[in-house]
């Protein structure tokens, strides 16, 4: 009853995959993965039998489920839409799930995001992230949708829109990486979320002032590395950062503004006098 | 606040979390729900087995059904409503249908006041599109990734509220007081293994399907069926559970990405099936609809296809959508295009995909109330794909992201009046807490012994078996001999063994996946072994088309006195005048519209 696609004897019986579909004959991959936890740990090689078109996610669950039950490794989608497996490939972050093994000649290293502290083998504590989400000023409109918007009004906004929380960007940003700014600094995650709230024609917030002093926006100083990682190819720099850091620059930094506010005091910079949150 | 104590060895200290209502699941529906009842001012706490923002909800690619009439203004919720229900033919629960398509256009606005983005129509207003067994443009979309933005905007309004999110986050038992009423979850997080008792006046079931009991699905690690297994543990009946829905277009090759879905808007944009003959083969089953047919047919005419000897090379039908050309691709469906340039080398744009079945949505779930989501059990709610009712014997596509706004926001609203200004919150007996842990805990602190069992090989195991038997073609036979084959697991379930210790260990979390699997998968097979016609997604070939009489009723599922499961012939209430009039003369085949006899496949 397993033939694939051949006639089936009776079609209640479903033709049953064959566990070797796709396995080259003989050739195996080797994954040197971190095991440990907060308290330090090591690399630890396993050899795996390669299936065509493979990604290093298949290999790692292939390595849970047959030599090392409790290997910690989060994913969800395995279709690179959700952005749960990131991980650092031989140094640099990626999707475990869009990664294929044929990528690499020789061995290929699995590690944990480092810019976060490290709960177990591959996983590690990345609920800093939703903390500065849950503060940045959420999106808000006083018009009652349905809302009458055009394309040309929205189209640049869909490529921030299509961040899936990697966190990848947070993981190679140097501020947070090797200056562990996290208490000063939201990373460019965050800096693409501003983006389309401070863009989105209906919103009606302002959030400069909270980009420029919560956020930390000035301690960016455009490298790019998050460009260069961000798996669906959002222009974090020139598309998010940098436009962002023109607005705070025209607000804060230009001299008549500066000027005004040292005669009147500081604007408000919220037009509904709403908290943050909206509360 | 911390309980437990050192009284005896076998005593596990655990956290107490006090909440008005306690939500699992924080897909669509369960962060509808807190947003609904946070507002209101309740204290909230939701639970997650992921990070915030990755359940399956983040998957769904096409769109929103809803008959906002933006392209199409002759389309209303009564059209809405006659789609829905020929699709699931007729054992919908209509007062649900009727919520739902009515309801369902207030949602999507809704979502937009909140700062999801959709794709426009050249007046600006939102854009939609084509989907299977919708009489109108119906998807409300943006590109092929409506579910991220969401999801998204849902997580972002919840993170605005009060309502405190744990994430990584396991419930393992329900708790009931003295008078049957549920008030509260065991829990253990993931991340450090230590346990949580959740105290609260309500809870929400809000944990999404089982697809993880195949082998080919398109569903996460995460649909294990948590939901449906608890609520029928506390005593809540289910319904329609052997409606199990295949996607007609699942990836095929290569065989790590088995079974990822291809949205059903690759068919919405114009994309054409076709078999190794480079035949239109649609025409064969549904002339009329040919690629926009409904799922339940498309999925059988690939399946058909296949076994018949006109698959593709790697046992799939080819789906083309070379025509709208890389710009057009690039706008309305670049994920897609990402998806397969990436994982199978092949360019859309350029060359067809290569498709087969894959497991994807359960229609059947938890029975709830029509109007405030409460299951049998009081004090227990359920919404969104856990749930069952809405879709009947077959979901259209689309239908599921509304349903989880409908029915989240009602589940929310339906526990703001259950909690009212009272204060119950029963003390649960120490001893039932700690056995439970102890239970929860047996896999990784029992001893090493010779008849140990994989929890993981168990559940491939069962996968296989499951493929195998409960696909979407059944006979008695095969659905017995599956059957035999759970039991048997269900026997080695005790024998389940993990090495490692609490910290972050899946082997030890699939321990306590692999009991829902099983659990479910008995269910399914037993009540597809009862709906002796074909329907929607049950297809006996033993059977020659629909049964009249089986079209009256549901099958509810209880666990029995004995701890069996229990199955009852329900019938279906008539439908009230105006929504039968509405169906006048409008009723399709049941069977789904395909050809008859017992010969045919179809």
């Amino acid at each position: 009853m397993s033939e694939g696609n051949g006639n089936v004897p009776s079609k209640a019986y479903a033709p049953v995959e064959d566990t070797e579909l796709g396995r080259e004959e003989g050739k195996t991959t080797k994954l040197k993965i971190f095991r440990g936890d907060a308290n330090g740990g090591e690399e630890v090689e396993y050899e795996i039998p390669l299936v065509e078109g493979m990604v290093v996610l298949d290999a790692v669950l292939y390595v849970q489920a047959h030599e090392a039950n409790d290997l910690a490794v989060r994913w969800n989608c395995k279709a690179a839409h959700c952005g749960s497996c990131s991980a650092e490939i031989n140094g640099k972050p990626k999707l475990l799930c869009k990664t294929r093994v044929e990528e690499f000649e020789g061995d290929i290293h699995v590690q944990p995001l480092r810019a976060f502290p490290v709960v177990k083998d591959l996983v590690s504590d990345v609920s800093w992230n939703y903390e500065v989400s849950k503060g940045i000023p959420a999106f808000h409109s006083a018009e009652q949708a349905p809302f009458t918007m055009h394309e040309e009004d929205v189209e640049r906004l869909y490529e921030p829109k299509k961040c899936i929380e990697c966190f990848m960007c947070q993981d190679v940003c140097h501020v947070l990486r090797t200056h562990h700014k996290h208490a000063e600094f939201a990373g460019p995650r965050f800096f693409v979320r501003s983006q389309w709230l401070e863009m989105h024609p209906m919103d009606d917030r302002d959030r400069l002032q909270y980009l420029k002093e919560d956020e930390g926006l000035g301690f960016c100083n455009i490298t790019k590395c998050c460009t260069e990682v961000c798996p669906v190819g959002i222009k974090i720099t020139d598309n998010s950062i940098i436009p962002l850091k023109e607005r705070v620059a025209d607000e804060y930094y230009d001299p008549a503004k500066w000027l005004m506010r040292k005669i009147r005091g500081r604007p408000n910079a919220r037009s509904d006098g709403a908290s943050p949150n909206g509360r | 606040m911390e309980r437990g104590g050192h009284a005896n060895g076998a005593t596990e200290r655990y956290e107490v979390r006090e909440h008005d209502v306690l939500i699992i699941g924080a897909g669509g529906a369960g962060l509808r729900a807190a947003v609904e009842a946070a507002e209101a001012g309740l204290s909230v706490g939701v639970v997650t087995k992921s990070l915030l923002g990755k359940a399956h909800t983040v998957m769904a690619e096409g769109g929103i059904a809803a008959a906002v009439g933006n392209v199409d203004p002759d389309d209303s919720w009564r059209q809405h409503f006659i789609d829905t229900m020929n699709s699931g033919k007729m054992l919908n629960n209509w007062r649900m249908v009727e919520h739902f398509t009515k309801e369902a256009p207030e949602r999507v606005f809704e979502l937009e006041q909140w700062g999801a983005l959709f794709n426009r129509t050249p007046q600006g207003r939102i854009s939609q599109r084509p989907f299977g067994g919708h009489t109108y443009r119906r998807l409300c979309h943006v590109g092929d990734r409506t579910g991220l933005e969401m999801i998204r905007t849902l997580q972002e309004k919840t993170l605005a509220t009060d309502a405190k999110v744990y994430m990584e986050t396991t419930v393992t038992k329900l708790l009931k007081d003295g008078s049957g009423r549920v008030v509260g979850a065991l829990a253990y997080t993931r991340e450090s293994g230590e346990f949580v008792h959740f105290k609260t006046k309500a809870v929400i079931m809000a944990t999404g399907g089982w697809g993880r009991i195949y082998k080919v699905t398109s569903n996460s690690w995460e649909g294990t069926g948590d939901g449906v297994v608890l609520a029928y543990d506390a005593g809540a009946e289910l319904v329609d559970m052997e409606m199990v829905q295949f996607h007609p277009t699942g990836m095929v090759w290569p065989p790590g990405v088995r079974g990822l879905l291809v949205t059903e808007g690759v068919r919405g944009e114009g994309g054409l099936l076709r078999n190794s003959e480079g035949e239109r083969y649609m025409e064969k089953y549904d002339p009329e609809k040919m690629e926009l047919s409904t799922r339940d047919v498309v999925a059988r005419a690939n399946y058909t296809e296949v076994t018949e000897g006109r698959g593709s090379e790697h046992g799939g039908v080819y789906l083309d959508i070379t025509h709208l050309g890389y710009e057009g691709i690039m706008k309305k469906l670049p994920t897609m295009h990402e998806q397969f340039l990436k994982l199978a080398d092949i360019d859309i744009s350029r060359e067809p995909m290569e498709v087969f079945p894959t497991v994807h949505y359960t229609m059947g779930g938890i029975k709830v109330d029509p109007d405030n989501c409460e299951t049998s059990i009081p004090g227990l709610f359920a919404a969104g794909e856990c749930a069952g009712g809405l879709h009947g014997a077959n979901r259209l596509g689309g239908n599921s992201l509304s349903d989880l706004l409908v029915f989240g926001r009602r589940a929310g609203i339906g526990v703001v009046e259950y909690v009212g200004g009272s204060a119950h919150g029963a003390e649960i007996e120490e001893r039932e807490i700690q056995t439970e842990i102890q239970r929860v805990l047996d896999p990784l602190e029992k001893p090493a012994g010779d008849g140990d069992e994989s929890p993981y090989l168990m559940q491939q195991e069962l996968q296989t078996a499951m493929m195998e038997h409960a696909n979407l073609m059944r006979n008695e036979e095969s659905l017995k001999e599956g059957l035999g084959k759970i039991l048997a697991l269900k026997d080695r379930l005790p024998r389940v063994k993990v090495g490692g210790t609490r910290l972050f260990n899946p082997g030890w979390h699939t321990a306590q996946d692999i009991r829902y699997l099983i659990q479910i998968s008995e269910i399914i097979l037993r009540t597809a072994l009862e709906r002796k016609e074909r329907r929607g997604a049950q297809w006996r070939l033993d059977f020659d088309g629909p049964d009249e009489e089986l079209g009256k009723i549901n099958f509810i599922v209880k666990k029995d006195p004995q701890g069996e499961v229990g199955i009852e012939r329900r019938e279906i209430s008539p439908l009230p005048e105006h929504l039968a009039s509405l169906l006048e003369g409008k009723v399709a085949d049941m069977a789904g519209g395909e050809k008859r006899g017992a010969e045919s496949q179809f």
